[in-house]
């Protein structure tokens, strides 16, 4: 045995090798971006449960040599004149880990299963007490279909943009499910930008806020809202699953599993299934999400200027849903003689409960008396409703 | 600039509509949640007729009624909590909830013995 052709095999076999052939050096660029990640979901805070799983799926899929997720046999999974078109078969046998895991982004699992937890954590309360809180959950999508124009405008195709747009609903597993329907290979920026920007809420909104609105807007008091009774809350989920199921079939894996989460919270007959998809269930498919959603970001496919337009138009996407939610406020306000404050509009984004305590706090900061959690956490639902529905629009209209 | 398969007059179209689409969509939840909600809250029950009683109960013994914490707006009941510890626990509750305390109303706040 020659022990040093041995050792140089090993060292030529090595991963450390790989970052020297080819484009193997992006490799290297994908891992430092991956730092930056870990270092702002651990140090900084941002979101973390799925942005440290997010930036380590980055870190384990640009390692060379790893082989724990495999671009090209999804590339053939979506090619239609490949034999392996659609064959879930054909990752089962030759995929690693993480294409096993990202099966479950693909048929749209861990979104929908995510839904459920979200719904058993949502109280629906505030948004039934005031219905008219639901208007602000739509005027924030503005931003969805603004950046969908600029998508097209820079060139992205209308599969692309619908997917981007859906970044300024603010909402990760939408976002997700969206972008895996019409443009899984996008998945990867757009997943990172949309919850980072999530993440970035209480800096992006306030400049927003106060350039929209006046001090005597924001320093409104609103009145206390009605007692919800149990039985409201739990006809809520059911009506609301079925009307906007009938309206838009494509938004049943979303609204279905909301709804589904929220009545398990609500009947007070199922406290541990509600447990479990709060809790259990909810970090499961977390974890499993991250890493797999984390993985998509290969450095050929991420380090493109596609990527730098998804990051600018995700922070446009915010920006102009934040600015339709406080202009639909603004115009709640004079309708209503000035009794509700138009801050709680920009709650509309669905980033529940951040984009509520923004609202909070700068109506705080107006009024220190002024408590509009529970007025703005109205809107901050009805947004995760009515991303849903934006969400089932482009879907139904470019998934075709 | 790259060109989309969609033109830009195609995409405004789609941007709007899909616009004016989420609005319609919670235009109706909106009147079906009213609707719901009215019909809940108009579902009043009826006062139930008064039972005739053949024999007068017993008098019921009035639970002892603690003393009122001072500045409580004269509404709290102490249970075998001194003013002091009662100012603490809605001091603590407040702080927790993030909550101003004048925003807050304490019924009552009882000591519970473990047996």
């Amino acid at each position: 045995m020659n022990i040093l052709e041995t050792l140089k095999g090993l060292w030529m076999e090595s991963g450390f090798m790989g970052f020297f052939r080819g484009d193997g050096w992006k490799s290297l660029i994908m891992i430092a971006v991956a730092c930056v990640l870990l270092y702002l979901g651990i140090k900084k805070k941002f979101e973390p449960l799925l942005l440290v799983g997010i930036a380590f799926g980055c870190l384990l899929t640009n390692l060379p040599g790893a082989g724990l997720y495999h671009m090209e046999l999804w590339d053939t999974f979506l090619d239609e004149g490949s034999e392996f078109y659609h064959s879930y078969g054909h990752i089962l046998k030759e995929g690693g880990l993480i294409d096993i895991l990202y099966i479950g982004v693909k048929a749209g699992i861990y979104p929908s299963l995510i839904f459920i937890g979200v719904g058993a954590m949502t109280d629906f309360g505030p948004l039934i007490a005031n219905p008219k809180s639901f208007f602000l959950g739509a005027a924030a999508q503005f931003g969805v279909f603004f950046a969908f124009f600029g998508a097209i405008l820079l060139g992205f195709t209308g599969n692309e943009a619908a997917s981007i747009g859906i970044i300024g609903g603010a909402d990760g597993p939408t976002a997700i499910l969206t972008c895996t329907l019409l443009a899984p290979a996008l998945l990867g920026p757009i997943a990172i930008a949309a919850y980072s920007y999530m993440a970035l809420i209480p800096m992006i909104q306030p400049p927003i806020m106060r350039l929209l609105t006046t001090e005597k807007e924001r320093s409104v008091k609103m009145e206390q809202l009605r007692e919800v009774s149990k039985t409201e809350k739990i006809v809520f989920p059911i009506v609301v699953a079925g009307f906007v199921i009938l309206l838009l079939p494509s938004t049943a894996p979303l609204i279905g599993c909301l709804m589904f989460g929220n009545l398990l919270k609500e009947t007070g007959v199922t406290e541990r299934l509600s447990d479990v998809a709060q809790n259990a269930l909810m970090n499961i498919v977390t974890l499993f999400l991250g890493i797999s959603v984390g993985a998509t970001t290969v450095a050929s496919r991420f380090l493109t200027l596609n990527t730098l337009k998804i990051v600018a138009l995700g922070l446009i996407a915010f920006g102009f849903s934040t600015v339709g939610g406080l202009l639909i406020g603004k115009l709640m306000y004079k309708l209503s003689g000035g009794k509700i404050n138009p801050l709680i509009g920009a709650a509309g984004v669905s980033a529940v409960p951040m984009a509520a305590r923004v609202a909070q706090v700068e109506g705080q900061k107006a009024n220190p008396s002024n408590f509009l959690l529970m007025h703005a956490m109205g809107p901050n639902v009805a947004g995760v409703i009515g991303s849903a529905i934006a969400a089932g629009f482009l879907i139904k209209v470019f998934g075709a | 600039m790259a060109s989309s398969d969609m033109n830009i007059g195609d995409a405004l179209v789609t941007a709007v509509m899909g616009w004016g689409v989420v609005f319609l969509g919670i235009a109706l939840l909106v009147l079906l949640v009213v609707l719901v909600g009215k019909a809940m809250t108009a579902k009043k029950p009826a006062p139930a007729a008064p039972v005739p009683q053949r024999e007068k109960p017993a008098p019921v013994t009035p639970a002892p009624q603690g003393p009122k914490a001072p500045g409580a707006a004269g509404d709290l009941k102490l249970y075998d909590t001194p003013d002091r510890d009662a100012a603490m626990i809605m001091a603590i509750v407040a702080d927790e909830l993030k909550i101003p305390i004048n925003e807050l109303r304490f019924i009552s706040i009882k000591e519970v013995h473990k047996k």
